[in-house]
């Protein structure tokens, strides 16, 4: 167990460091959502958004998880461009815990991208959210588990793909229907009855929802509830997924 | 006893075109303080082998005990004793030669400061010193497989495997990387595998060959007991051995370079 800590420690601090090395990997996640933010925000102050809170306590929701989903799933290129130079394997054939290997780079991207997520409700603030300070921390533990699903989720197919082209066009392919059908930018309470039932089997759909309640201190809700299921057993699946890929992985 | 032995090591992989049998049965035992030189054509079976006995790729038929260790039962174990350099090295070109080595000694979980000795350590024997601090992108190809064999010995492996080792390096890059082989075994006793496709290495090196062709061994024995039995004369080169074994040329388009 501590060897695995130790190991899980060491694996993040590597990528830590040269994380911290780069400024522009450090604030560049958050220049879309900031934009979104500052472009997008305004137009949905006086509408009529069928949902509790003003428009800020539900635009920011979305546009954290919308930071989670467009950053962690693109975590994967990292690990194409490492696997070239030999260093995944090189790190394989050493003793290392297998689940550390994943953990490890996972949790660093949850810590750039919950510090991102700090910076933009900050930023959020300025516009003019007011939002309960447990359900802004509430919001951000939401943003590190997405980033722990969804990255773990991306190495694994960063590791799989045959053709690292591939990659790019596959993360789009499923980046974009899902930030529309979890309602990231509108809440789905607006949409069709059609649409409504097709965003349910959207499993992002449901930390939206949970997020948009913490802002509004509903903390004890249903939305709240299912929210911390689907995040939980996300998590289980996805790092699953990822381990047994560092496992076999023929890459 | 053997430190290395397998019996019908086999690997096949799964295409869309139907199963390619990559290596289709090595029979092989690995003497402890041995020099033993796998050589073959490109595509032979070489790397799959190596990767197979490094834990890297699972057989998908036949045994091997390395280091003592059932690969199958425990490839844990396997991976504690061994050291791999890989064709392609492994390290990251934006971090110091530092960094690496000390991550590197962690991952087989020395501690730091036992790491950090052990860097300096191996850097002063492989005359890496001055370059500690260097970004490993900044060092010359012989200088990137020295630190690429420093990677794999931060922790004192029982059993060194070597994938084309000196392919890539000028004349004498190459003849320090066979002295530094060579020292190794003479002063710690490790053993070495290692794969080649270049004669004069393979004869100037080795102390014994395993030729592989097609995924199987098709001879194996000393250099000099290899170009008796095949190439008719312990004179014979090894060239006119292998084609004599193989009944083609190693790599005719892409020759050693021992003429610069």
């Amino acid at each position: 167990m501590s060897a695995f800590l130790s190991d899980t420690a060491l694996i993040f601090g590597r990528y830590a460091r040269q994380t911290l090395r780069s400024k522009f990997q450090i604030l560049f996640g958050v220049l879309m959502p900031l934009l979104y933010l500052l472009f997008f925000g305004p137009l949905l102050t006086d509408l009529p958004l069928g949902s509790r809170g003003d428009s800020w306590q539900v635009l920011v929701p979305g546009l954290l998880l919308q930071l989670g989903l467009f950053g962690a799933s693109y975590s994967g290129f990292a690990i194409i461009i490492e696997k070239q130079f030999g260093v995944v394997e090189r790190m394989r054939v050493t003793p290392v815990s297998r689940l550390a290997l994943l953990l490890g780079r996972v949790l660093r991207d949850a810590a750039l991208f919950v510090f991102q997520a700090v910076l933009l409700v900050l930023a959020a603030v300025a516009m003019g959210l007011r939002a309960p300070l447990a359900g802004i921390l509430i919001g951000f533990a939401f943003v590190g588990v997405l980033t722990v699903v969804l990255a773990s989720l991306s190495y694994a197919l960063a590791l799989l793909v045959s053709k690292p082209h591939e990659f790019g066009p596959v993360i789009n392919a499923v980046s974009m229907p899902s930030m529309l059908l979890s309602g990231l930018m509108l809440p789905m309470a607006l949409a069709p009855g059609w649409l409504d039932v097709l965003s349910h089997f959207m499993p992002f759909r449901y930390l939206v929802d949970a997020v948009r309640a913490a802002y509004v201190g509903e903390y004890a809700s249903t939305a709240m509830l299912y929210g911390v299921l689907m995040a939980a057993a996300l998590t289980l699946v996805a790092v699953t997924v990822g381990t047994r890929v560092f496992r076999r992985a023929g890459a | 006893m053997a430190i290395i032995s397998t019996a019908g090591l086999t690997r096949t992989f799964r295409t869309k075109r139907g199963t390619v049998e990559a290596v289709r049965g090595i029979d092989l035992t690995v003497a402890p303080g041995e020099i033993l030189g796998f050589l073959g054509p490109n595509g032979a079976g070489k790397t799959t082998t190596l990767r197979m006995l490094t834990t890297l790729l699972p057989p998908t038929g036949g045994a091997a005990t390395v280091a003592g260790t059932d690969l199958a039962r425990d490839p844990a174990a396997v991976r504690r004793k061994i050291g791999y350099v890989a064709q392609s090295g492994g390290v990251d070109p934006n971090v110091s030669v530092r960094e690496e080595l000390v991550t590197q000694g962690r991952l087989y979980r020395l501690t730091k400061p036992r790491a950090e000795a052990r860097a300096r350590e191996l850097a002063a024997d492989l005359d890496l010193s001055d370059l500690l601090d260097h970004k490993c992108a900044t060092l010359s190809g012989g200088q990137r497989r020295r630190l690429d064999v420093a990677m794999g010995l931060m922790h004192r492996p029982e059993v060194l495997f070597l994938d084309e080792p000196t392919t890539g390096l000028d004349p004498g890059s190459r003849a320090d990387l066979w002295a530094l082989v060579r020292r190794l075994r003479d002063d710690h006793g490790t053993t070495v595998v290692l794969t080649t496709h270049y004669l004069d290495e393979a004869d100037a090196l080795c102390d014994r060959l395993v030729v592989i062709d097609k995924g199987v061994v098709v001879a194996e024995g000393t250099p000099s007991a290899l170009k008796l039995r095949y190439g008719g004369s312990i004179d014979a080169s090894l060239q006119d051995t292998f084609l004599a074994v193989t009944g083609r040329d190693l790599a005719p388009e892409d020759t050693a370079p021992v003429a610069v």
